[in-house]
C-alpha cells in the first residue's frame, strides 16, 4: 500500500492565531482514518485545506506523491476527493439522476440523453443496495439516511478515490448507521480510501483501522483501532483523563410529581403519549427518528396544539404558550440550538438575559436595569463557567457549540425553573463541553428541580438518566428503572415494531 | 477577538469605519465638505435653516420605520396614513370651507360647510383632532399588525394593500381636494420657532419675515422628543428588547417566552402613529389637509434614509442614532441635488442609486460581521 495523500509541516493560522499547525501525517491508500478531536481542534481547518476552500499559510500536502495545492473544492474534486458533510449538499427540489449529473449532463446530438444517465445512476444506486430507489425520484421525497447514500452516490459517480465523511450519522436512525457503515465497508473492497470524523467515539473505535486524535490544531496522538480504546481517544482529545464519561448522579429522586402529562393525543403524532418526571429526577426519553418524543416536547411546553390529554405541572394543569409555560416554571432546550435556541448575532449577555428580562424591568416605563441585570448574567456566566470574554459585547456566535449550549440553558437557568426539558442538549458538543453539560444535569435534579432528557445517545441517557422511558410511533412504549437498565432491552423496545 | 491584539489590516480598519455608529454622519459632512466649494449657498444660513426643515418630519416617520425594520418587517402604508390623518385634520379644524372646492367631496356638510369643520371654534378642539389622527393612525396600524402577527400574512403585502386602500379613501374624503383655512394654532406647529437668526444690518428697525432664519423650531422639538423617547423604548426598555429578540430569531423569541403576537402589533401601530405627528407637522407646514401626502416616492425617501442610517431590512440590527444620522444624509442629499437645477426624473434617478447602494452596504456589513466573527 501506497501513501495518498500526504502533510508536510501543513499549517494555517487565522489572523496569526494558529488552527492547525505543523501536521505532518501520510494517510495510506484504502485504509480507514478515524478523525477526532474536540469542536475547535482543527477538524474543520485540516479538511477544508484538503478540500481546497481554504489555502494552507505554512507546509504543503501531497498527493500520491505529487504536489497538491487545490485552490477551489473542483481542484480536490478533479483529484478525486470527494465531501459527505454533516448538512447535505443535495437539491430537494431535483432528481436523484440530476443531483448525480447537476455538473454537466452527457448529451447526445444535443439532448440530453436520459437514457445514459438513468441506467449509469441505476448501476450506482446498486452498487449501495439502493434499489428500491429510482433515478427519477425527487432527493426531498427521501429519508437522510437514503439521502447519505445519494452523496455517496455522486462520489462515486465522480470516481472519488478519497472519501471524508464529517459526522454523517447525527441526523441518522440506528438501522441508517449501520446501513452506511455496510456502505463504508462496500467502499473499501473496491479500493477506495475513507476518512471517518465523528464525535461518537464508539463508532471511530469500531469502523475505522487508524486513528488520528487533534488537539488545539496539532496531531497529538495516533495509532491502530485496535490499540485505541474509547478511553484513550478520550484522554488524547482532552489531554487530561476525565475518570468517565459521567459524572455521578447525586441524589435520588423524590416521589413527588413535577410534571405529569396524561393521555397526551394528537392525530398522527401522539397517541396516549403519558409521561411522569418526579422531584429531582432525570428522566430520559429514548426512541428513534420520528418516535414523537421531540414533539410530545413540543406539546409539553406549549409550543404545538394536542388534542387529548391533561398537563400539570405540580398538580396545575396547564394552558397557552410557551409564555404561560414558562411562568409555570417550565424551560426547554430545543434540539436546533442555532435555530431555535440562541440570537447568534447579539451578544452573550443579551441571550442569557432574554428569558428573564421582564424581571429587570423597573416601573413604570419598563426600563431594563442594565446594574442589575449584568450582574446576574455575569455571575450566570461564572456559574456556567461559559468560556467568554467580554460577554456583553462578544456575539454569540463566535462561541463553540459547547459554550453556546451553556448559554441557552444559562437563559434559562436566569429563571431557575422546576422543570427542564432538554431535546438532544449535547448534539454537537464536545467531550469535555459535554461532561459540563452533564453535570449541570445532575445539579438541577439535586436541587429539586426536574429534567426531561431527550437523546439518540443511549449512552447517554444510559449515563445520567434515573429511569428511561421509550417511545416508538407516537407511543409510550414503556419505563425502565436505572437499576434494570439494559441497552439491549432498550433498543428492542425502541425498535418494537420494526423487529415485530 | 483576534482583532484586539493584532495588529489592525487595512481591512480591518475599513470594516471598523463602515460597522462604526457614526458612519454616516461623517459621510454627511465628508459629503457636504466635498461640494461646499463647488456651491457655496449649501453652507448659507437660508440652506442650514430649510436642510432641518426639511429633516425633522422625516425623522419621525424614519423613526416609526426603525421599529418596523428591527422585526425584520416593512411598512409600506406610512405615507397613506399621512394623507387620511392630515385630510381628517383638517376637516374637522378649518376655520372655513370652500364650497366651491369641496363641493363634491362625501365630507361637505357632514363634517365641514361654509363655516369650517366640525371642531372649529370648539374649545380643546385643536386638541380633539390631533387625538383624532392619532385614533385613525393607531386603528390603521393596528390592522396591519393584527394581519401581520395573528394571520400570519407578509408585511409587505398587508402594508402595501393597506397604503392602496387608505390613500385611495383619503383622496375620495375629499375628492382630491386640499383642505386649506387652518388656524394659526395648528400651523404654528409645523412652523413656529422658538430660536431665530437674523444676519442683517443691526439698526433696521423691521425685519422681513424672510431674511429671518429659524433654527430652533417647534417641528424640531417635536421631532427630538420623539427620536429620544423611541432611543429609550429601542435600548432600555424591555419592550426594545423583546423586538430585538423578533428581528433576531422569531422562532427563539417564541419558545423563549417572548409576546411576539403582542410586541408585532405595537410595532405596527407605533409605525402609523409616527406617521400621524409627521403629518401634523407636514400639514402645518403646506397650511393646508393633502390627500396626496406622502404619494409618489415619499416610501422610498422614509425606508431609504432608515437604512442608509444602517438598521438592517434583514431585522435584528437598528438604533434610532443611526436613522437620525441617516435621514440627515437623506436630506442634505435631496437639498444638493436641488442645487444642482436637476430636474425631478434626475434627482429621483440618484436617489435611487443611492440606496440601493445603502442596501449594498447592509448585505456587505452584514458579512463583514459575520467574518470578523470568526
Amino acid at each position: 500500500m501506497s501513501d495518498l495523500l500526504t502533510f508536510e509541516g501543513l499549517s494555517k493560522a487565522w489572523f496569526g492565531v494558529p488552527a492547525v499547525s505543523d501536521l505532518d501525517y501520510a494517510l495510506r491508500e484504502n485504509s480507514l482514518l478515524g478523525v477526532i478531536g474536540q469542536n475547535g481542534a482543527g477538524k474543520s481547518t485540516l479538511m477544508n485545506m484538503i478540500g481546497g476552500i481554504v489555502q494552507p499559510s505554512g507546509g504543503r500536502m501531497l498527493w500520491r506523491g505529487a504536489p497538491y495545492a487545490p485552490q477551489s473544492a473542483a481542484d480536490a474534486s478533479k483529484v478525486g476527493i470527494a465531501f459527505i458533510h454533516q448538512e447535505l449538499n443535495l437539491f430537494t427540489n431535483l432528481s436523484v439522476a440530476e443531483n448525480l449529473y447537476v455538473d454537466g449532463f452527457p448529451r447526445k446530438f444535443g439532448i440530453i440523453d436520459w437514457a445514459a444517465i438513468n441506467e449509469r445512476t441505476r448501476s450506482i444506486l446498486q452498487r449501495l443496495s439502493l434499489d428500491d430507489v429510482e433515478p427519477s425520484v425527487k432527493v426531498g421525497q427521501l429519508s437522510p439516511g437514503e439521502r447519505q447514500l445519494v452523496e455517496i452516490a455522486r462520489a462515486l459517480h465522480n470516481e472519488a478515490q478519497l472519501i471524508i465523511f464529517d459526522e454523517p450519522t447525527t441526523s441518522l436512525t440506528h438501522r441508517e448507521t449501520e446501513r452506511l457503515f455496510e456502505t463504508i465497508a462496500t467502499l473499501r473492497e473496491e479500493g477506495r480510501t475513507i476518512v471517518y470524523i465523528s464525535h461518537i467515539l464508539g463508532d471511530v473505535q469500531s469502523i475505522s483501522d487508524g486513528i488520528a486524535v487533534l488537539r488545539d490544531g496539532r496531531l497529538v496522538d495516533h495509532g491502530a483501532a485496535a490499540d485505541f480504546p474509547v478511553s484513550r481517544m478520550i484522554k488524547s482529545m482532552i489531554g487530561r483523563d476525565l475518570g468517565g464519561l459521567f459524572p455521578p448522579r447525586s441524589n435520588q429522586p423524590d416521589s413527588d410529581l413535577i410534571l405529569s402529562a396524561r393521555s397526551i393525543g394528537q392525530p398522527g403524532v401522539l397517541e396516549k403519549a403519558s409521561i411522569d418526571v418526579r422531584k429531582g429526577e432525570v428522566l430520559g426519553l429514548f426512541g428513534l427518528m420520528g418516535a414523537g418524543r421531540s414533539e410530545l416536547a413540543r406539546v409539553l411546553f406549549g409550543l404545538d396544539p394536542h388534542a387529548t390529554g391533561d398537563i400539570l405541572l405540580n398538580g396545575q394543569p396547564l394552558t397557552g404558550g410557551p409564555r404561560n409555560r414558562i411562568a409555570a416554571g417550565m424551560a426547554f432546550v430545543t434540539e436546533n440550538r442555532r435555530e431555535e435556541g440562541l440570537m447568534l448575532d447579539a451578544s452573550i449577555a443579551d441571550n442569557l438575559a432574554l428569558v428573564s428580562i421582564d424581571r429587570f424591568g423597573r416601573k413604570p416605563f419598563a426600563l431594563v436595569d442594565m446594574e442589575a441585570l449584568s450582574t446576574r448574567t455575569e455571575a450566570m456566566k461564572a456559574e456556567l463557567s461559559i468560556k467568554a470574554g467580554n460577554i456583553a459585547r462578544q456575539a454569540a456566535k463566535t462561541l463553540s457549540g459547547g459554550n453556546q449550549q451553556k448559554v441557552v440553558i444559562g437563559k434559562w437557568q436566569m429563571q431557575s425553573p422546576k422543570l427542564f426539558i432538554l431535546d438532544e442538549p449535547t448534539r454537537g458538543v464536545d467531550v469535555g463541553a459535554k461532561y459540563e453539560i452533564y453535570t449541570l444535569v445532575d445539579r438541577i435534579a439535586a436541587d429539586g428541580g426536574g429534567v426531561l432528557m431527550i437523546s439518540s445517545e443511549l449512552d447517554e441517557l444510559l449515563g445520567m438518566a434515573d429511569r428511561i422511558v421509550v417511545m416508538n410511533r407516537g407511543e409510550v412504549i414503556g419505563s425502565v428503572d436505572r437499576a434494570d437498565f439494559d441497552r439491549e432491552k432498550l433498543l428492542a423496545m425502541a425498535f418494537r415494531e420494526v423487529t415485530a | 477577538m483576534t482583532t484586539e491584539t493584532a495588529r489592525p489590516s487595512p481591512l480591518q480598519r475599513v470594516s471598523r469605519i463602515l460597522l462604526s455608529d457614526y458612519f454616516v454622519l461623517y459621510l454627511s459632512l465628508a459629503y457636504v465638505a466635498a461640494l461646499a466649494p463647488f456651491y457655496p449657498v449649501l453652507l448659507t444660513p437660508a440652506n442650514i435653516s430649510n436642510v432641518l426643515s426639511n429633516m425633522w418630519p422625516l425623522l419621525i416617520v424614519a423613526t416609526g420605520q426603525t421599529f418596523v425594520l428591527a422585526i425584520a418587517g416593512i411598512d409600506l402604508s406610512q405615507g397613506a396614513v399621512i394623507a387620511v390623518t392630515s385630510v381628517i385634520c383638517a376637516m374637522l379644524i378649518a376655520v372655513t370651507g370652500n364650497e366651491a372646492v369641496l363641493g363634491n367631496a362625501p365630507i361637505w356638510g357632514a363634517v365641514i360647510d361654509g363655516d369650517g369643520g366640525l371642531l372649529s371654534g370648539v374649545t380643546g378642539g385643536l386638541a380633539i383632532a390631533i387625538l383624532a389622527m392619532v385614533v385613525a393612525a393607531a386603528l390603521i396600524g393596528l390592522l396591519n399588525g393584527v394581519a401581520v402577527a395573528v394571520f400570519g400574512m407578509p408585511a409587505f403585502m398587508v402594508t402595501l394593500v393597506t397604503m392602496l386602500v387608505v390613500s385611495a379613501f383619503a383622496i375620495y374624503l375629499s375628492m382630491s381636494e386640499n383642505i386649506s383655512g387652518l388656524p394659526e394654532a395648528f400651523i404654528d406647529l409645523g412652523k413656529g420657532d422658538l430660536v431665530s437668526v437674523y444676519f442683517g444690518a443691526q439698526e433696521e428697525s423691521k425685519i422681513p419675515r424672510k431674511v429671518i432664519y429659524s433654527f430652533v423650531t417647534y417641528p424640531m422639538v417635536i421631532a427630538i422628543a420623539v427620536a429620544v423617547f423611541a432611543h429609550y423604548l429601542l435600548n432600555r426598555t424591555v419592550f426594545g428588547r423583546y423586538v430585538f429578540a423578533i428581528g433576531s430569531n422569531i422562532r427563539n423569541a417564541q419558545i423563549s417566552g417572548v409576546p411576539v403576537r403582542r410586541i408585532v402589533v405595537a410595532i405596527f401601530v407605533i409605525s402609523a402613529v409616527c406617521a400621524a405627528i409627521a403629518s401634523i407637522l407636514y400639514s402645518a407646514r403646506l397650511e393646508a389637509g393633502r390627500p396626496t401626502l406622502g404619494a409618489g416616492t415619499f416610501l422610498l425617501d422614509v425606508i431609504g434614509a432608515t437604512v442608509i442610517g444602517g438598521t438592517s431590512l434583514f431585522g435584528g440590527k437598528a438604533k434610532i442614532i443611526w436613522t437620525f444620522f441617516g435621514v440627515l444624509f437623506f436630506v442634505l442629499l435631496s437639498n444638493t441635488l436641488n442645487l444642482m437645477n436637476l430636474s425631478a426624473f434626475q434627482v429621483d434617478m440618484v436617489k435611487g442609486a443611492v440606496i440601493l447602494a445603502a442596501a449594498l452596504l447592509d448585505v456587505l456589513r452584514t458579512r463583514i460581521t459575520r467574518e470578523t466573527a470568526r
